[in-house]
């Protein structure tokens, strides 16, 4: 079909007769126009976001470490990073001599293109209905969104790894490996905590997740899933390589990691690629837990007739929530130090993996019990029962598990025997480095 | 297990990470809001000391001339033999540099030409925007010297120690 008789068919639905009331399906046309236009809506607002969120991590840092930031290009140097995109792609690109070069190439493609695809499924704001129909504020929205961004989302580790060995360099090599590692072990601690907010949601399309939560605020899934949205929240900072997760980077250690070997606009590439992944991961925080595009206190949002109004203002809520998570982001990054090896394996298997299986099983339990009990999900009895669950569950894992046992250097490594034959070692090295004794002696 | 890492015992009630990690925010975020430390140099720029040493400056009499009698002491004290000297004498018999450049690439800023100068001529000056686009550049002669504006230094003074 041409593009003309798309645009012609673009025309006013009329609703069937008795039918006026309810949301009216979009015509083709319109739905192929929406999403012509849905496409450069976003991916216009993602690119000019990773850009802003990059000028904001830089003043925010500079910020907590009592200096003033980029502030001389454009207002407030607003425009730094478009002035670092120009010198990037003036920069000389060099190739290692021994490096793989189609991989080397497709790498920091690899590493961007998971990230937004994720934003294809995530709702940005509310449905508008409009005289063409209905149209969805989300560029795709799949009955299975969830399992896309969980499958589309695993592949983001491809980009690091494949940087790290086609490099042919030993620290981007290690810096790949770690990566890996670490995003396999986080990846099924975020998968698994994920899997409440199914539960309650009973559906794995985004909208629905969505829907499910809107309201007043009180059925978010932060306070029906708290614990899940921690477990969330630590394995999506690992997911994004940052801080303190950030070991594939690891400057000290690893000079630059995996992308050591990367100049000019491939290392830009990795650069936009670690915000657009943040981003998205702020993104599906908000959608997943904090309502998505809802407004919270009010009904307005939630009401037909849903106008373009409304599809603004919680576009903007939406952002808003966006953007608060990736301030929390740069803040740990600049609070926490990195992870060693061990600890942020002690963490992601011996305390969020178990803790996300039991929680799958507690908020399980929980629906079941309280349904049976006749208290069903929509109600404000639901979600104060399962706040006070959360609370005392929390204050379990805050007051009692993080006793030094949470990520603890090591705590179980040594049997208490090896570690009393350490210190004993210890103890008897002075009588080895004690001097000689001077023979035949000073007169 | 393969890899023994050092531990250091601490008493288990002591020891958290979660509630450590949010004092840490705590205290960043209270950072977040403090005062810049941030000078912001071509803006704004930090008060030099009345003793600092930078680029030289001639001094000059009323009527314009440099105040220079060409003795040679400067050039002698220079530790870093970068001032070039050739002495003249007028028709009265007043004793006058035809040529006077110091080459401020060689001169390491003692200031012992301000120290030794009877005629109180040259001066080493509170100045240290001096950038240059050749080495040529920055052999600066009397006619320069006489042109350049910066306040002055003030020797330290071992009777005011303090410069009060």
């Amino acid at each position: 079909m041409s593009l003309f008789a798309l645009l012609q068919q673009a025309s006013p639905v009329v609703p069937a007769p008795g039918m006026e009331h309810l949301p009216q399906p979009a015509s083709e046309g319109a739905w192929f126009l929406a999403t012509i236009v849905k496409m450069l809506i976003t991916f216009t607002i993602y690119m000019v976001g990773v850009m802003m969120v990059i000028w904001l991590e830089r003043r925010v840092c500079a910020f907590i470490q009592d200096r003033r930031g980029p502030n001389r290009v454009g207002p407030h140097g607003l425009l730094q990073s478009v002035a670092d995109g120009v010198k990037n792609i003036m920069k000389e690109e060099t190739y290692p001599g021994q490096a793989y070069l189609p991989l080397f190439v497709l790498a920091p493609v690899m590493s961007f293109l998971p990230a937004l695809l994720t934003w294809a499924v995530i709702p940005y704001g509310a449905p508008w209905d409009s005289k063409w129909g209905t149209i969805d504020m989300a560029l795709a929205p799949l009955p299975v969104g969830f399992l896309f961004i969980l499958a589309i989302s695993s592949l983001g580790v491809y980009g690091i790894v494949l940087a790290g060995w086609s490099s042919n360099n030993k620290y981007s090599l290690l810096g790949g490996l770690r990566s890996s590692a670490q995003m396999i072990s986080y990846e099924i601690s975020m998968g698994m905590s994920t899997i409440p907010v199914l539960i309650l949601a009973g559906n794995v399309s985004l909208s629905q997740i969505v829907q499910q939560q809107a309201g007043f605020g009180i059925h978010w899934n932060v306070i029906n899933t708290t614990v899940a949205f921690f477990v969330f929240l630590i394995a999506a900072f690992a997911e994004t390589n940052r801080l303190p997760f950030d070991l594939p980077e690891a400057e000290s250690e690893l000079i630059a990691g995996y992308h050591s070997e990367y100049s000019s606009m491939k290392f830009s590439m990795f650069f936009i690629a670690e915000y657009a992944n943040m981003m998205t991961a702020s993104a599906l925080m908000a959608t997943l837990f904090f309502g998505g595009w809802d407004i919270p206190f009010i009904q307005w949002d939630n009401v037909a007739p849903h106008t373009f109004l409304k599809t603004l203002v919680t576009f903007l809520f939406f952002w808003l929530k966006v953007m608060v998570f990736v301030f929390i982001y740069i803040w740990i990054r600049w609070t926490l130090p990195r992870f060693r090896y061990d600890q942020l394996m002690s963490l992601g298997w011996k305390f969020m993996l178990p803790t996300a299986i039991t929680y799958i099983v507690v908020v399980a339990g929980a629906d079941l019990g309280l349904q049976s009990a006749g208290i069903y999900p929509d109600s404000w009895k639901f979600a104060g029962a399962m706040l006070v669950l959360n609370i005392v569950l929390l204050a379990l894992i805050f007051g009692v598990i993080d006793r030094g046992r949470l990520i603890s250097p090591a705590y179980s490594r040594l049997d208490k025997r090896d570690l009393n034959k350490l210190r004993q070692a210890r103890y008897e090295r002075p009588a080895r480095l004690a001097p000689a004794p001077i023979e035949g002696g000073a007169d | 297990m393969a890899i023994g890492v050092k531990v250091l015992e601490r008493p288990i009630e002591q020891t958290s990470y979660v509630r450590a990690t949010l004092k840490g925010m705590a205290l960043t975020l209270k950072h977040l809001f403090e005062e810049k430390v941030t000078i912001q140099y071509p803006d704004q720029k930090w008060p030099l000391s009345p003793r600092w040493r930078g680029t030289h400056r001639m001094l000059t009499t009323e009527d314009g001339k440099a105040k220079c009698v060409a003795c040679g002491l400067c050039p002698t004290v220079c530790p870093a033999n970068c001032i070039k000297l050739v002495p003249g004498e007028d028709e009265n018999g007043n004793r006058y540099p035809l040529v006077f450049e110091i080459d401020e690439f060689r001169c390491i800023f003692c200031g012992y030409c301000q120290e030794v100068c009877p005629e109180e001529a040259i001066h080493v000056g509170r100045h240290y925007e001096n950038s240059e686009y050749s080495r040529e550049g920055f052999v600066y002669d009397l006619e320069r010297l006489m042109a350049q504006t910066h306040p002055v230094c003030e020797m330290w003074d071992p009777a005011d120690p303090k410069g009060e």
